[in-house]
C-alpha cells in the first residue's frame, strides 16, 4: 500500500510539474508507443499465443495493428485536438471572446482486460497520453504473460516518471480503487464495472466503463444464396474468429425466422469447417478459453438438460487444452443462464421467431447491448431497428467493423457501459473541456448593476433575448 | 404508496417503483421521441414562464427574499432562453451526423445517431443530513451537518428547469425532484408543470431525504444532480448499482485573482454583482474569495466599500436588492464562520446581521488565515475574504492547493499572467475580467471538474448530456476480403497489415505481393 501511495505521489508531482502537458512530450510518447509495438511484434504475438492461443493474424488485426494505427492517428492529430475551440458569442457580450480549452484531468487509472490484453490496455493509454495525463496502467492478471511483458517493456519505451504499469490481482485492484484518481477508464464485466464506479464515487472521479452484454445478430430473409455464404462467414468470423467468442462485441446469440434455421445451421457448420478444419482443436486459428474458471463457467451453461438437448452442432471439449468446440444451439430456453447472461465464449444460441420483425421487441425488452448486427436489405426494417432498439452501435450486413472506424465513438449504453473512445473521442475522454470567457474593461453596461429598477429590468430582459432593436429603442427612450 | 398515521400518502420506495415503471412504459411507447412532442413541451415551458411570471417571482421572494430583477432575469429569462435556443436548433441537433469511413472498411458508410437515454432523474439540490445514516451518533449536531450539506437553492428555477429543458429536447421521459429548501417555489412548480406539460412523461416529486432516497433506489438511464459534493458522492454511488451515468453539477471555492494596473472600479463592480448581486453569494459560481497583492489590497477594499454603498446604500440589511439567507441553518453556519476566533477580528466592512430576518450584510474580511473555517469550505453566502500575496503569481499555488473549483476569475491586463493562469489553474470554467457571465453563453459547456463535478450542459451540451450517440455502420455484401477469415496464414498477415493502415498504396503493394 505504501509503495502504491508513493507511486501516486510521484505521479502527482510529475503532473504538477507540467511535464506531460507539452506537445513535445505527448508526441514523444506516441512515437515511443509506435516503436514499442514495431520492435516487439513477434514477442507480443508469442505472449498472446501463450495467454489466449491467438494466431498472429488475429493478434495483428485486433491488437498490434489497432495500437499502431491509433498511435499514428493521435500523433498526427494531437496538436489539432489540443487547440482551444472558439465558441459563438452573442453581440450583447461584445467585446469578448469565448473558447473551450481541453486540459488533462491529471493522474488517471486504466484497467485493461484479458481478452485483448494489448490493445485494450494500450489504446486507452494512447488516449490518456495524447490528452496529457500521467497514467497508471493495470493490465489484467488473467493474461499474465502479456501483463508481465507490458510491465517489463513499457518503461523502456515510455516515460517512466509519468507512466507506470502495476501488475497484480484482486487485492491490488482493490488498493488501486481506494486511491483518488482524476479519471478511471475500465474495460471489463458489468459486475466489476459496478465495483469500479462505486469506488470512484467516493472521490467524485469520472469514469468510462467499457462493458459488454448480449450482442445479438439478426438475419432476415432478404438475402440470396451468394450473400448467404458471405453472411455465414461474417457470422462465424464475429463469433469464433475473435478470441473464440471471448470479445465484448462478439455475436452473443442469433435471431432468425424458424423456416431458415436449419439451412442456416448447415451453412454455419460448413463455414466453421472451412475456417477451422475438421478438428478445430488442432487449428492454430482458433483461440483457447482463457482459464479454468471461464472454462467451467461455459460448461456450466451447457449443464442445464434443456440447454444440453438444444445443442445442434459441436459441444465437444478438451479441458487440458482449454478447448471448447464451436457450438451451435437451437432454441435453448429463454430463461436459461445461457440466454440471460453474457456468454463470452464459443457457444452460439440461435433463437427462432415466426416473424423477423419480432426481433425488435425481443432485443428492446432486454438490457441494452454493446452492439447489434443486422443482416437485412429491408430499409423499413433497418429504420425500425435503429429507432426502436438501443445499443452502443448498430452494424448492417457485417460485424465487428465499427471497432475499426476512428470517426465512430466506441462505447456502450445502459448495462453495456457509458463513455466512449477511438479517434478524437479518445482524446476527449481523457480531457476536461474548460470554458473560457474573456472580456475587456470597456465598455461598461450600467444596467448590470444594482440598485435595481424597472428600467434595468427591462434592459436586461431585452439583452437576454438578444433583442438589439428593442435595446436601442429603450436607450433612446422610445420603448416603454 | 404507504400512508402515514395521519392518513397522508407518503412517497416511498414502492411508489417510486411504480412511478419509474409508468415512465418506462411511456418512454417505450415512443411518445417522447418525436420532434413534435419535444417542441410542444418546450413551447409550453415558455408559455408557463410568461403566464406565471408574477407567481414565480412571488414564490422566490417568499423562499429567498429574492429581488424581483434577479428572479425575472436570472431565473425566468434564462430558462426561456434555453427553450428558445432548443426550439430553434432542435431539428439540427436531432439529425444524424455523418462519419467518415476509411479504406479499411471500404465500401461502407457510417453515421452517429442521437437517441434519448430513456427515463431520467433530475435532482435539484437535496438535503441529506448525516442524521439519516448515523441517526444515534450525530443527532445533536444534525442541524450543523444539515446546514453544511444543503446547497444550491440560489438559481432555483433555472437549476430545476434548465436540466428539464435539456432532457425534453433530447426526447426523454423524466422525474424532477425540486429542492425542498425553497418550499413555495417547489410546490408552485409541482402545481404548474403538470398543467402545462405532458404529465404522463414528466413527473414532479416533491420532498426531502426519504423521497429522494426512494427515487435513488430505482434504475434510471441518467441522473442529473445539482448540489454539493457530499451528496454528489451518494448519488453517484447509488447510480453505480445500475451503471447509470451521471452529471454532477457541484460547487467549490471559486477564487478571484485581482492583479494591479487594472480599472479597479470596473473590476470591483463586476465582483460585487457576481457575488452579492446573485442571491447574495448563495450561488455555485459566486466569487468565493479574492487573492491580490499586498500593495493592491487596500485600494481594492476601498473600492469595494465605495461601490457596495453605491449599490446597496448605507444600510444594506434594509436593501430590497439583496436576497436573504435561505434558512436558519445556513444563517447559523455563516455566522459561525464569522465568529471563529481567527477570523472575527479580520472584518474590514460589514458584519451586521439580523437573525429574525435571516439577513447578513455584505461582509469583507482581510488577511484571514488559510486554515480558518471560512477558507476551508465553500462559503455560499455574503462573506468575502481577501487573501494577500507578495507576487500575484503566488496566487496560483494557493488556488491549486485546494480542490478544483467550478469557476475561477482573473482581473488583469497582463497577457503573460493571463496565459499562465489559463494553463495552470484548472476549474470548470474561467472568466477573465468579469464574473459569472459564462453561465449565460450557450456555446460554452457549463460544468465542473474534480470536486466541482462531472459532465456539463447549456446550449447543445444540454442536448448531448441526455443523449446516447449511437454509432451506425452500413455495409453491403460486395467487397468481402477473404483475408479477414481463418484459416490464417502469414500471407494474410501481410495483407491485414496493409488493410489496417487504410493507406491505398500500402494496400496495393500488399495485394501485388510487394511488401
Amino acid at each position: 500500500m505504501e509503495g502504491l501511495e508513493g507511486t501516486l505521489a510521484e505521479l502527482r508531482d510529475t503532473f504538477r510539474s507540467g511535464r506531460t502537458r507539452s506537445v513535445a512530450w505527448r508526441k514523444s510518447q506516441l512515437r515511443g508507443m509506435i516503436e514499442f509495438v514495431q520492435d516487439n511484434e513477434e514477442r507480443i504475438f508469442q505472449a498472446l499465443d501463450q495467454d489466449v492461443g491467438k494466431h498472429p493474424v488475429e493478434a495483428y488485426r485486433d491488437e498490434v495493428g489497432v495500437v499502431a494505427k491509433s498511435a499514428k492517428l493521435s500523433l498526427s492529430c494531437v496538436e489539432k485536438w489540443m487547440a482551444p475551440r472558439k465558441g459563438d458569442l452573442p453581440l450583447v457580450f461584445f467585446p469578448a471572446s469565448a473558447q473551450v480549452m481541453p486540459e488533462p484531468f491529471g493522474v488517471v487509472l486504466i484497467m485493461g482486460s484479458w481478452n485483448f490484453p494489448i490493445s485494450l490496455t494500450l489504446d486507452p493509454l494512447i488516449a490518456a497520453i495524447s490528452a496529457g495525463n500521467a497514467v497508471v496502467l493495470k493490465p489484467s492478471e488473467l493474461s499474465p504473460t502479456c501483463s508481465s511483458f507490458l510491465a517489463e517493456n513499457i518503461p523502456k519505451y515510455l516515460d517512466p516518471k509519468s507512466i507506470k504499469v502495476i501488475e497484480g490481482g484482486i487485492d491490488v485492484c482493490e488498493q488501486l480503487l481506494q486511491q483518488k484518481w482524476d479519471k478511471i477508464f475500465f474495460t471489463g464485466s458489468q459486475r466489476v464495472g459496478r465495483i469500479v464506479m462505486t469506488a470512484a464515487a467516493q472521490h467524485l472521479t469520472p469514469v468510462t466503463l467499457e462493458l459488454g452484454g448480449k450482442s445479438p445478430a439478426i438475419m432476415d430473409s432478404s438475402s440470396n444464396p451468394t450473400n448467404m455464404k458471405v453472411i455465414a462467414k461474417r457470422i462465424v468470423g464475429a463469433k469464433w474468429g475473435s478470441c473464440s467468442g471471448q470479445a465484448c462485441i462478439a455475436i452473443d446469440y442469433l435471431l432468425v425466422e424458424e423456416r431458415f434455421a436449419s439451412d442456416l445451421i448447415d451453412l454455419l457448420a460448413k463455414t466453421i469447417k472451412q475456417f477451422y478444419g475438421e478438428n478445430p482443436r488442432e487449428s492454430k486459428s482458433y483461440c483457447k478459453i482463457v482459464n479454468k474458471n471461464n472454462f467451467k463457467r461455459l460448461l456450466d451453461l451447457l449443464k442445464d438438460p434443456l440447454v444440453e438437448a438444444s445443442v445442434a452442432y459441436g459441444g465437444s471439449v478438451d479441458e487440458e487444452k482449454m478447448y471448447i468446440e464451436p457450438t451451435i444451439l437451437l432454441n435453448p430456453p429463454l430463461d436459461s443462464q445461457i440466454m440471460t447472461e453474457e456468454i463470452f465464449g464459443p457457444l452460439l444460441p440461435i433463437i427462432t421467431l415466426d416473424d423477423i420483425y419480432e426481433s425488435i421487441d425481443f432485443i428492446s425488452s432486454r438490457p441494452k447491448p454493446l452492439a447489434i448486427y443486422a443482416f437485412t436489405r429491408d430499409e423499413k426494417f433497418k429504420k425500425q431497428i435503429l429507432s426502436r432498439t438501443s445499443s452502443g452501435s448498430v452494424t448492417f450486413n457485417d460485424t465487428l467493423l465499427q471497432f475499426l472506424c476512428d470517426s465512430l465513438p466506441f462505447g456502450g449504453v445502459g448495462q453495456s457501459g457509458f463513455g466512449r473512445y477511438h479517434g478524437k473521442y479518445s482524446f476527449d475522454t481523457f480531457s476536461h473541456e474548460k470554458a473560457i470567457l474573456q472580456r475587456g474593461f470597456f465598455p461598461e453596461l450600467e444596467p448590470r448593476y444594482p440598485p435595481w429598477n424597472s428600467f434595468k429590468l427591462h434592459f436586461i430582459k431585452l439583452a437576454y433575448a438578444f433583442n438589439y432593436i428593442g435595446l436601442i429603442l429603450l436607450l433612446l427612450g422610445l420603448k416603454k | 404508496m404507504a400512508t402515514t398515521e395521519e392518513g397522508k400518502t407518503v412517497f416511498d420506495v414502492e411508489a417510486a417503483n411504480v412511478l419509474s415503471k409508468e415512465l418506462r412504459d411511456v418512454f417505450a411507447s415512443g411518445k417522447t421521441r418525436s420532434y413534435e412532442w419535444r417542441i410542444s413541451q418546450l413551447k409550453s415551458i415558455v408559455k408557463m414562464c410568461d403566464e406565471h411570471e408574477e407567481d414565480i417571482a412571488d414564490a422566490l421572494r417568499q423562499d429567498l427574499s429574492k429581488p424581483q430583477l434577479e428572479s425575472i432575469v436570472y431565473e425566468l429569462t434564462m430558462v426561456k432562453n434555453s427553450c428558445t435556443l432548443a426550439i430553434k436548433e432542435l431539428k439540427h441537433w436531432m439529425m444524424p451526423e455523418k462519419a467518415k469511413t476509411s479504406l479499411t472498411t471500404f465500401p461502407s458508410s457510417a453515421e452517429i445517431m442521437s437517441e434519448p437515454l430513456g427515463v431520467v432523474l433530475i435532482i435539484s439540490a437535496w438535503n441529506y443530513p448525516f442524521l439519516y445514516v448515523h441517526r444515534k451518533v450525530l443527532n445533536f449536531i444534525a442541524f450543523i451537518v444539515h446546514a453544511i450539506t444543503t446547497s444550491l437553492i440560489s438559481l432555483f428555477l433555472v437549476l430545476s428547469l434548465d436540466p428539464l429543458v435539456a432532457a425534453i429536447a433530447a426526447g426523454n421521459a423524466m422525474v424532477l425532484k425540486p429542492s425542498e429548501l425553497a418550499p413555495a417555489s417547489s410546490s408552485l412548480l409541482a402545481k404548474l408543470l403538470p398543467k402545462y406539460l405532458d404529465c404522463c412523461s414528466i413527473k414532479v416529486v416533491e420532498g426531502a431525504v426519504s423521497e429522494t432516497c426512494a427515487l435513488l433506489e430505482q434504475k434510471w438511464d441518467k441522473i442529473f444532480y445539482t448540489g454539493n459534493g457530499r451528496v454528489g458522492r451518494i448519488v453517484m454511488a447509488a447510480a453505480a448499482k445500475y451503471l447509470t451515468p451521471v452529471v454532477l453539477e457541484l460547487g467549490g471555492k471559486s477564487p478571484v485573482v485581482v492583479d494591479s494596473d487594472i480599472d479597479i472600479q470596473v473590476a470591483t463592480r463586476r465582483i460585487i454583482v457576481g457575488k452579492w448581486g446573485c442571491n447574495n453569494g448563495q450561488a455555485c459560481i459566486s466569487p468565493d474569495y479574492i487573492i491580490t497583492t499586498k500593495d493592491c489590497a487596500e485600494k481594492l477594499v476601498d473600492s469595494l466599500k465605495k461601490e457596495l454603498e453605491a449599490f446597496y446604500g448605507k444600510n444594506p440589511l434594509e436593501s430590497k436588492d439583496l436576497s436573504r439567507i435561505v434558512n436558519s441553518d445556513h444563517y447559523a453556519r455563516l455566522t459561525n464562520l464569522l465568529d471563529e476566533d481567527k477570523v472575527s477580528g479580520k472584518i474590514v466592512y460589514g458584519g451586521e446581521r439580523n437573525e429574525a430576518n435571516l439577513r447578513i450584510a455584505p461582509t469583507i474580511l482581510l488577511g484571514v488565515p488559510q486554515n480558518s473555517l471560512i477558507m476551508k469550505e465553500e462559503i455560499f453566502g455574503p462573506l468575502l475574504p481577501i487573501l494577500t500575496v507578495s507576487k500575484i503569481e503566488d496566487s496560483f499555488d494557493i488556488i491549486n492547493s485546494g480542490t478544483k473549483p467550478l469557476a475561477a476569475y482573473l482581473f488583469t491586463n497582463n497577457k503573460k499572467l493571463k496565459q499562465q493562469f489559463l494553463m495552470s489553474v484548472s476549474a470548470g470554467g474561467v472568466v477573465i475580467n468579469d464574473t459569472a457571465l459564462h453561465l449565460t453563453v450557450h456555446s460554452l459547456p457549463f460544468g465542473g471538474v474534480g470536486e466541482s463535478g462531472m459532465g456539463s450542459y447549456h446550449g447543445k451540451f444540454s442536448f448531448d448530456a441526455f443523449t446516447h450517440k449511437k454509432a451506425v455502420v452500413y455495409r453491403s455484401f460486395v467487397g468481402d476480403a477473404s483475408v479477414r477469415y481463418p484459416p490464417y496464414t502469414r500471407g494474410k498477415l501481410r495483407l491485414m497489415r496493409a488493410l489496417i493502415t487504410g493507406n491505398v498504396w500500402t494496400i496495393l503493394r500488399a495485394l501485388l505481393g510487394w511488401s
